[in-house]
């Protein structure tokens, strides 16, 4: 079995002139979670197109659970979730018919789609939601249900996009222990956000700036290495030059 | 001042930057104009006549030979009665019919005068005018002509003209006031109504109201620049309509222009009652687009006649304000007509826009929910 | 420079703000800090008069925000949450437009704005809509500052730009501390606390405390521990079956514990290492305001 879920080698992405990927090679392994950090405009989210099937490479070999981003894109989609903080769940479906939509855009029969958002909404406890609408829900409860929903048709890899920014503390906990359950299960968490202290949980960090990746390891690894206390002071550090 | 002015200035700013609608709200009227444009012919060649001859003398004769010799006509038919008239005009190949009355020679010799009748076609107003036109031309021609030769006195025909099927001959030209109509609530209620929940969407009408902006400015700044747009617009129309149709304004334009600042006004307070309304733009879009523009196109009378409508429709039309505005610019427009026949029209409007307006001012919120 | 005293509001019966009273002080830099939801926004919009409070009365200047709303609107900067700019229109002429609307113009203030202003100069000719965040974060300060306000008021500042700007950005509001500036600001980020004068943390609508962040990270009242572990998930099941720790809370790379009543590290390690982790490392640690937050919010429940 291949232990590397993504396998970028020298991944290049140009636009015009401009070159947004320059030369990227790195891998994030199974049951993982993958911190993907750079400032506004250091190429990630170029990347993470490139990742998710979006968006052609210029040079380079991707692949993502086992398939070629470029030759296999519909397999790529097939094995990868994604949750962002904002507009992941439609806020005028109820919590049932948001199960029900992706479970249907995943292609998951409908016997399928009821066992699996009964035990879902079972294991969040959101039994009595399950009728209310999402917009209805408290934000913390939203987010929970969107990464179990992101997670529905037991995707390999699962990207998120500042998983808990603007969450009150309690909640974050919740979620960060749903995430190391979910990691535990050999799923991959790729995680990008612009909130240091979340990049603190992840397994390891990849810093990018200017288009490469300058840092790549685990966060006390790299804290000690450039002797700062927090990632959000090592970021502060390596962005300024 | 100088703040309302600041303002404004934004305003503009956001209108020319926003090229594509601007090309939309100049082209649209363009090319409406030129589409109608196209439909009515302005030239007529071989048009069908008939012709009831109910004198059957010499000069009868010659006249009607003489139009029958014109490039413009080909006599179809010659008809013995009034009551085949009908049936002519409903075959369809003939435009007019003329008709010369019982000893309408001895008449014009012995009088001088004798009397013609023109019925034309007036489903299709414009050539219906045209064709009568040429015709009374011709005859004036001829009387002119003989009236040298002969030396018997004066002469005069009076030909009387009257149209079939539309007697009050709807000029064809409607679509001028219809497409003034349509633009000008579009431009005035629509784009207003956007801008204003535009800014409420992208948040900056928060700052603007923890400013010392009054709602007043706020609400006059965003209607101003698309008053004088609104009014560009109306007489890019106008210029259009004249060059490609010859169609001048019969009326007083001083009037015809007060008249639309009155209708934009209303139609600017439209905008911003809908912005009251609204939340989001997508809202405001639909509003102003069910709520203003169907109606407009279809109860105002532009295409269906508001005549010939069902009461209830007859009824509700009379709530929509472009209603009134269509009756008003046909006359001064079309008919000619000044302040005497449409001060109630005029009455009605400005009655509707007191209303909105101090509905919309009312309304405008100093805070927020 | 503000006093509020019980500020209540809610919203067809859900409530935003619970019977709310602080005090800020001249040239201070006040932070709320609390989670989305927790009612910031809302307070905000009622420092800026922006919306009448329920019950309770709120003077920011001397002026009351619900009488004298008209006086106040000429002296408060508002920045809101999302940054209330013209896309279509240029850096430069967003800018001037606000400048205008507040009776004055750029060159008689730019002396405030200039150390904000200079990082942008260079793109005055960019619409405000294609700038990065960091820069759309700096034209929106610019904006609030331009007509000289001594309160500033800025909701959710920080959201979605990154760390680099952020930075720069809390420098910037230190500046604008010693021009006698008096900045409000709001944000869900507690490690952002520690940038701030003094704090309030807001929960479900309620100030929950208020003092500087050092007193209240202070008031945390009992040790606490950060242990690791190479397997964390593992790690976190295993201490809440250990029956006496009180709270388990991921923090980052390490969990932070709380014991019942007795600090029981020895037997902890050992009681992990019987159940089969070896690597764990315990140590005591200083809490942080994310700590002192979850103590606080803790008997509220869930």
């Amino acid at each position: 079995m291949n232990e590397n879920v993504v396998e970028v080698e020298n991944l290049v992405k140009k636009f015009g002139s401009f070159i947004a990927n320059d030369n990227l090679s790195f891998e994030v392994k199974r049951g993982e979670i993958f911190g993907f950090l750079g400032a506004n405009g250091a190429g990630k989210t170029t990347t993470i197109r490139i990742l998710v099937g979006l968006s052609p490479l210029t040079s380079g070999k991707v692949s993502v659970a086992g398939f070629d981003v470029t030759k296999q894109a519909e397999q790529v989609k097939k094995r990868i979730g994604y949750m962002c903080q904002k507009f992941s769940l439609y806020e005028d479906l109820t919590a049932e018919e948001n199960i029900r939509l992706y479970g249907g855009i995943y292609g998951l029969s409908k016997r399928e789609i009821l066992q699996r958002s009964d035990s879902l909404l079972n294991r969040l406890k959101f039994e009595q939601y399950r009728k209310r609408l999402i917009g209805d829900l408290p934000p913390g409860m939203r987010q929970k249900l969107a990464f179990s929903v992101a997670l529905l048709h037991n995707p390999e890899i699962v990207f998120l996009d500042e998983p808990t920014g603007g969450v009150d503390p309690f909640t974050r906990r919740q979620f960060w222990e749903m995430i190391y359950e979910t990691a535990s299960k050999g799923v991959t968490l790729f995680v990008t956000t612009h909130y240091m202290d979340e990049a603190e949980y992840c397994d390891r960090i990849s810093i990018m700036d200017e288009g490469k990746i300058v840092a790549l390891d685990t966060p006390s690894e790299l804290k000690k290495r450039y002797k700062t206390k927090t990632v959000e002071d090592l970021f502060v550090k390596i962005a300024r030059g | 001042m100088k703040i309302f002015i600041g303002f404004v200035k934004k305003e503009f700013l956001h209108i020319f930057r926003d090229v594509r609608t601007l090309i939309i709200l100049f082209g649209i009227p363009a090319s409406q104009i030129f589409i109608f444009g196209y439909a009515v012919s302005t030239d007529i060649q071989n048009a069908g006549i008939a012709v009831l001859d109910l004198s059957n003398d010499e000069i009868t004769t010659e006249i009607t030979s003489r139009i029958e010799s014109s490039d413009f006509f080909v006599l179809k038919e010659r008809l013995q009665s009034e009551k085949e008239i009908d049936e002519a005009f409903k075959k369809g190949v003939i435009r007019q019919v003329i008709i010369f009355e019982n000893g309408f020679g001895e008449r014009l010799q012995k009088e001088g005068v004798a009397d013609l009748l023109i019925i034309a076609d007036g489903s299709e107003p414009n050539v219906a005018n045209l064709v009568t036109g040429y015709t009374k031309s011709i005859i004036s021609t001829w009387v002119s002509e003989n009236s040298n030769i002969q030396n018997s006195g004066i002469m005069s025909i009076e030909p009387e003209v009257k149209m079939y099927y539309n007697p009050n001959l709807e000029s064809q030209f409607m679509f001028v006031p219809g497409t003034i109509t349509i633009i000008l609530v579009l431009v005035c209620a629509l784009m207003t109504s956007i801008t204003i929940t535009r800014e409420k969407e992208n948040g900056t009408m928060e700052v603007l109201l923890v400013s010392p902006l009054r709602p007043i400015h706020i609400i006059l700044g965003k209607v101003a620049p698309y008053l004088l747009l609104s009014l560009l617009v109306m007489l890019v129309i106008l210029f259009l309509s004249w060059i490609v149709f010859h169609l001048p304004v019969q009326g007083s334009m001083v009037l015809l222009l007060l008249e639309t600042i009155l209708y934009i006004v209303l139609a600017l307070s439209l905008g911003i009652m809908i912005s009251t309304l609204s939340k989001t733009t997508q809202q405001a879009m639909f509003i102003s687009l069910l709520g203003l523009m169907m109606p407009t196109i279809l109860l105002s009378g532009f295409i269906f006649p508001i005549e010939y409508m069902p009461e209830v429709y007859n009824y509700l039309s009379m709530i929509i304000p472009p209603r009134w505005f269509i009756v008003i610019l046909k006359n001064i427009l079309i008919k000619g007509t000044g302040l005497a026949f449409i001060w109630k029209e005029t009455l009605i409007l400005f009655g509707m826009t007191i209303f909105l307006i101090a509905f919309s001012v009312k309304n405008f919120k100093v805070r927020q929910q | 420079m503000i006093k509020a005293r019980n500020i209540s509001k809610s919203y067809n019966g859900v409530t935003a703000l619970d019977s709310i009273s602080f005090d800020i002080n001249r040239a201070e830099l006040f932070g709320f800090i609390g989670p989305d939801g927790a009612g910031k926004t809302s307070l905000f919009r009622i420092i800026t008069t922006l919306l009448i409070p329920d019950s309770g009365d709120m003077q920011v200047m001397e002026y009351d925000t619900v009488k004298d709303y008209r006086e106040l609107r000429k002296r408060i900067g508002y920045m809101p949450g999302r940054f209330s700019l013209y896309a279509d229109l240029t850096v430069e002429e967003n800018l001037n437009f606000y400048a205008t609307i507040f009776g004055t113009t750029v060159k008689e203030n730019y002396h405030l704005i200039r150390d904000i202003y200079s990082h942008i100069e260079p793109f005055k000719k960019r619409q405000a809509g294609k700038l990065s965040g960091g820069m759309k974060q700096k034209l929106a300060l610019s904006c609030a500052l331009i007509h000289a306000p001594k309160l500033i008021v800025l909701d959710e500042p920080t959201t979605g730009v990154d760390a680099v700007s952020r930075t720069e950005f809390w420098e910037m509001l230190k500046k604008l501390q010693k021009e006698d500036i008096t900045i409000v600001v709001s944000t869900p980020y507690m490690d952002e606390a520690d940038r701030c004068d003094r704090i309030a943390l807001l929960q479900s609508g309620k100030i929950m405390k208020t003092d500087t962040p050092g007193a209240i990270t202070k008031s945390f009242d009992r040790n606490l521990f950060a242990v690791t572990a190479k397997n964390r998930f593992n790690l976190i099941q295993k201490l809440k079956e250990y029956s006496e720790i009180d709270t388990v809370y991921p923090f980052g790379d390490s969990i932070h514990i709380t014991f019942k009543s007795v600090d029981r590290e020895s037997e902890l390690v050992k009681h992990l290492s019987d159940s089969g982790i070896s690597d764990a490392c315990i140590t005591e640690i200083i809490p942080g305001i994310e700590d002192t937050f979850l103590n606080l919010m803790k008997p509220a429940g869930l």
